[in-house]
């Protein structure tokens, strides 16, 4: 009698697929058209990799609702980060800013995971070089808790409660061949 | 990476690691970013027994756009001139608290020396020894062909570079055969014989004493400085006619291909090595040259001082 094994203990569930992403984007590019009044002065800014893969799909969807283009960029936080010397010198990434600028813009900022806060407050650092936005708001795909600063995300596309010991993964087509968000159990 | 003795000791990856951290950095210049964090509270000692305008500016330009420190230190009106030795002034920058040393010294082997004599305990640049290696001058003409050649990414495979004249006193050739060729570049080296180094030959690159039979088919021409304050004996009869052997001008530019560009690592002999039409002609990179340190002498101080020591 053979006994197949199922892989019970492989440490992944499923928590967002494709379909589910997709409808998670689109409302939250209907939150953005709903909260900016019909987002005239916005800019998008995604934090690469994946949040500047996100805002540019966020980006097609509102210009979809509203007709209208919406410049869309990206912002590498590498150098401004807290935890820069406690690991290796890490790569940079390309921060690209949209022909329109971000000064006097009301400049939403895009990532896949809002956990610690961190990354966002890098974020706020890395923008205010590049100029004086009239407005910053966040918007993320997963919120996970576990907040380490005083940041909250303006919007949401799912609030996610995790353990600490949990890792929230999130896949893009564009980079993974897939659009999913998985969490693992890390070992 | 802690240090960055040789081009030699690269490998691939590491070098289009630091050229496209430098695209990254000179992107964020263009856009108007002038100084970025990720050294601040770091010390930096320019420390320069030889004369130089460009690569110490350069330096210390690249430290203080990351916010570091930068204390320059040049061996005229120092200690030095006193007599005092490298390993007590090394002691003294270490007991200072220097977390990098960037070295340029007229003795080939001296940054090596530094940087393994336990002397200091933070990283080490060579920005030029003796007729050795220079780096830093290697990775920015690396950067400058691929912008140029191979939009500004990736390495440089197939890509054609002509070095010519005084090889045998110049660290920038051999820095520059070693990391083009670890790049994918074939190259060339082109001098009069008593301007090659013994061993040249086992360099992996071709060697020509024909210029003009050595240009037609190059991506990129690379002059050398004749390095007249280095030469004890006479290499070549007189300027004149090295400059009609080995120099670049427009009639020898004029059979170049049509995209390709031409290069000198500075101070330039104009009239001697290269005509003035040539150095400022729409084909002449040399001013790119000279912005490109800047960027990619960033990439080299952030990855080397930009997280905790090592990789």
């Amino acid at each position: 009698m053979t006994h197949v094994v199922e892989p019970e203990n492989r440490p992944s569930r499923v928590v967002l697929d494709a379909d589910d992403m997709s409808r998670a984007l689109t409302r939250l590019a209907h939150e953005v058209v709903e909260r900016t009044h019909g987002a005239s002065h916005l800019t998008l800014m995604g934090i690469p990799t994946r949040g500047a893969d996100l805002a540019v799909r966020l980006a097609a969807k509102i210009e979809s609702i509203q007709g209208t283009p919406v410049p869309v960029g990206a912002l590498d936080v590498t150098m401004y980060r807290d935890d820069l010397r406690l690991r290796p010198a890490r790569a940079l990434l390309p921060t690209v800013v949209p022909p329109e600028g971000i000064e006097g813009r009301l400049v939403v900022l895009v990532d896949d995971v809002l956990y610690s806060g961190r990354t966002i407050r890098s974020a706020l650092d890395a923008l205010s070089e590049l100029g004086r936005p009239q407005a910053v708001q966040l918007a993320v795909l997963v919120d996970r808790g576990h907040r380490e600063l005083p940041i909250r995300a303006d919007y949401v596309g799912k609030n996610l409660p995790t353990s600490k010991t949990e890792q929230v993964k999130v896949q893009v087509i564009e980079r993974d061949g897939i659009d999913q968000v998985t969490i693992e159990q890390s070992s | 990476m802690k240090h960055l003795l040789s081009a030699g000791e690269l490998t691939r990856e590491e070098a289009i690691t630091i050229l496209d951290t430098a695209t990254q950095l000179a992107a964020a210049t263009t856009q108007g970013v002038g100084k970025l964090p990720p050294l601040r509270g770091r010390t930096i000692v320019n420390l320069f027994y030889e004369d130089s305008t460009r690569t110490r500016i350069s330096f210390e330009a690249a430290a203080k756009r990351l916010s570091a420190d930068v204390i320059n230190f040049s061996a005229k009106g120092s200690s030095v001139s006193k007599g005092e030795s490298l390993k007590d002034t090394a002691l003294t920058l270490e007991a200072m608290g220097a977390d990098a040393v960037i070295i340029r010294h007229n003795a080939s082997g001296a940054p090596h020396r530094l940087a393994h004599s336990g002397w200091i305990s933070g990283g080490v640049v060579n920005a030029g020894d003796g007729t050795h290696e220079h780096p830093t001058q290697a990775l920015l003409d690396a950067y400058t062909l691929r912008q140029h050649l191979k939009d500004n990414s990736g390495d440089l495979k197939g890509a054609k570079v002509a070095i010519v004249g005084d090889v045998l006193h110049s660290r920038v050739a051999r820095s520059n055969v070693l990391l083009l060729t670890t790049l994918g570049a074939e190259v060339r080296l082109v001098a009069p014989p008593t301007l090659l180094p013994i061993g040249v030959e086992t360099w992996g690159a071709q060697v020509s004493y024909n210029i003009d039979e050595s240009i037609a088919d190059v991506d990129a021409v690379m002059m050398l400085r004749v390095q007249r304050e280095r030469m004890s004996a006479a290499f070549f009869p007189t300027a004149h006619e090295y400059s009609y052997r080995y120099g670049l001008n427009v009639a020898r530019m004029n059979t170049m291909q049509d995209h390709a560009i031409v290069m000198h690592p500075g101070p330039m002999n104009r009239g001697m090595e290269i005509s003035a039409d040539v150095a400022d002609s729409s084909r002449s990179v040399i001013v790119e040259q000279v912005a490109n340190g800047v960027s990619v002498r960033m990439a080299v101080l952030y990855l080397l001082l930009g997280g905790t020591e090592g990789v």
